[in-house]
């Protein structure tokens, strides 16, 4: 069964055109992996894919309720102003997870932010946000996550981290992924899409 | 259930930031309070208690645009909008949670600008004080709507004052009308009229303005 279906797929931005003439299917626990230059649409095409982008040419059919979507931005989505602990909070009542509070525990202590959980994300290092992102997209369990970059700003243990997320749901959800280093991931990969 | 509980937990949250960042609140406070003293000074002594009721609206409606104006601006600024926009919640709840939110800081302005125009001009009957509550209702809905659209849009500044102001005039009309006219019932009745027209169609509306 199809999670994602694009067919001529195409996005503009007033006279500028991102992507073109796009055709690519992933199947449930499919694993895409989108590489490609700075401009060349690797953000675009995941907020298409996430609905927070619609498309100006052609059809894009992702066959899961938005509440079963994780996505990783560029920005963490966050609010800096609000604590790590609230942040969460506010997400896991929106997404209506059970067992909220062991969940978010679960995930800050993973993610190694439980010490700083009552900090203000606004003093957070660009890390540290990247790990709270990271906690906010899999709060909800999601079976399908799109993730921008997800190592972007981590040292090499939250790396390993985001390693082991990847290894732990390969084949029980599906991913799309952008990134410029895909040499990291390639063994993840079901499939590949390389925009020009 | 599910409805007011993501609406509780948005305006809690509304409520948590203007607590840590303070940057709203304060400034409507000190607009309304700096325009009530210039309309003292502005105004002849001889001056009707209908001008001064105008003055009292023109006040009442500028300091809710500058709060309007920063309704959606943590939301803007790190893009937090598409976060919630994403979340399985029904995107009204935003909508309901953020108007609250700025009824709440109006109401907290207007706590100081009826008595301070009390002090200034002319005494508060209870004419004025359900005109400012019904026209609050009004101003925070459809004011939280078009803040949304404008947060979207690069001439933010521009667009927020352009779409609300003609928007607003039935509430001055029906503001200044309930506190000078003899049957002030009819104008409060037209408010009040006017809130549930408005709040329907921000509330249906609200979906399409924060989708693409």
């Amino acid at each position: 069964m199809t999670v994602i279906r694009a067919r001529s797929l195409g996005r503009r931005f007033g006279a500028k055109r991102v992507l073109r003439d796009l055709d690519l299917e992933v199947p449930i626990g499919g694993f895409l992996l989108v590489t490609g230059p700075n401009g060349s649409g690797k953000s675009t095409l995941l907020s298409l894919m996430a609905g927070l982008l619609a498309p100006t040419e052609g059809e894009l059919d992702v066959d899961l309720p938005r509440g079963r979507i994780g996505y990783l931005a560029h920005e963490p989505l966050v609010y800096k102003e609000l604590s790590a602990l609230e942040n969460l909070d506010l997400y896991g009542r929106l997404y209506h997870v059970r067992e909220r509070r062991e969940t978010i525990g679960a995930l800050l202590e993973r993610f190694g932010l439980w010490e700083p959980r009552h900090q203000r994300v606004g003093s957070f290092s660009r890390g540290m946000q990247q790990r709270l992102a990271l906690c906010r997209v899999l709060l909800h369990e999601p079976e399908l996550l799109l993730l921008d970059e997800p190592y972007t700003g981590l040292d090499a243990d939250a790396t390993g981290l985001v390693d082991n997320v990847l290894s732990e749901f390969a084949g029980r959800a599906t991913f799309a992924v952008a990134t410029h280093d895909p040499d990291r991931i390639r063994s993840f990969a079901t499939q590949s899409l390389a925009l020009a | 259930m599910t409805y007011f509980a993501d609406v509780a937990a948005l305006a809690r949250k509304d409520i948590l930031l203007e607590l840590r960042s303070r940057d709203t609140l304060p400034a409507m406070l000190l607009f309304v309070v700096s325009a009530l003293v210039v309309f003292h000074f502005s105004l002849p002594s001889d001056a009707s208690a209908t001008a001064s009721t105008g003055l009292l609206w023109i006040a009442l409606l500028f300091t809710a645009l500058l709060g309007l104006a920063r309704a959606f601006s943590a939301e803007r600024e790190q893009r937090v909008l598409d976060g919630l926009v994403l979340a399985p919640c029904d995107r009204s709840a935003i909508w309901l949670a953020k108007s609250l939110g700025v009824l709440a800081f109006l109401g907290v302005a207007e706590v100081v600008a009826l008595p301070a125009y009390g002090l200034f001009f002319e005494p508060v009957g209870w004419e004025l004080v359900a005109a400012v509550v019904l026209a609050d209702l009004g101003l925070a809905a459809v004011g939280t709507l078009l803040a949304a659209m404008a947060a979207a849009s690069r001439a933010r500044e521009l667009l927020l004052p352009l779409l609300f102001l003609p928007l607003v005039i039935p509430v001055v009309v029906g503001g200044v009308g309930a506190t000078v006219a003899d049957d002030p019932g009819r104008y409060l009745g037209f408010l009040a009229l006017y809130d549930v027209i408005f709040a329907i169609l921000s509330w249906a509306s609200f979906e399409y303005v924060v989708a693409e």
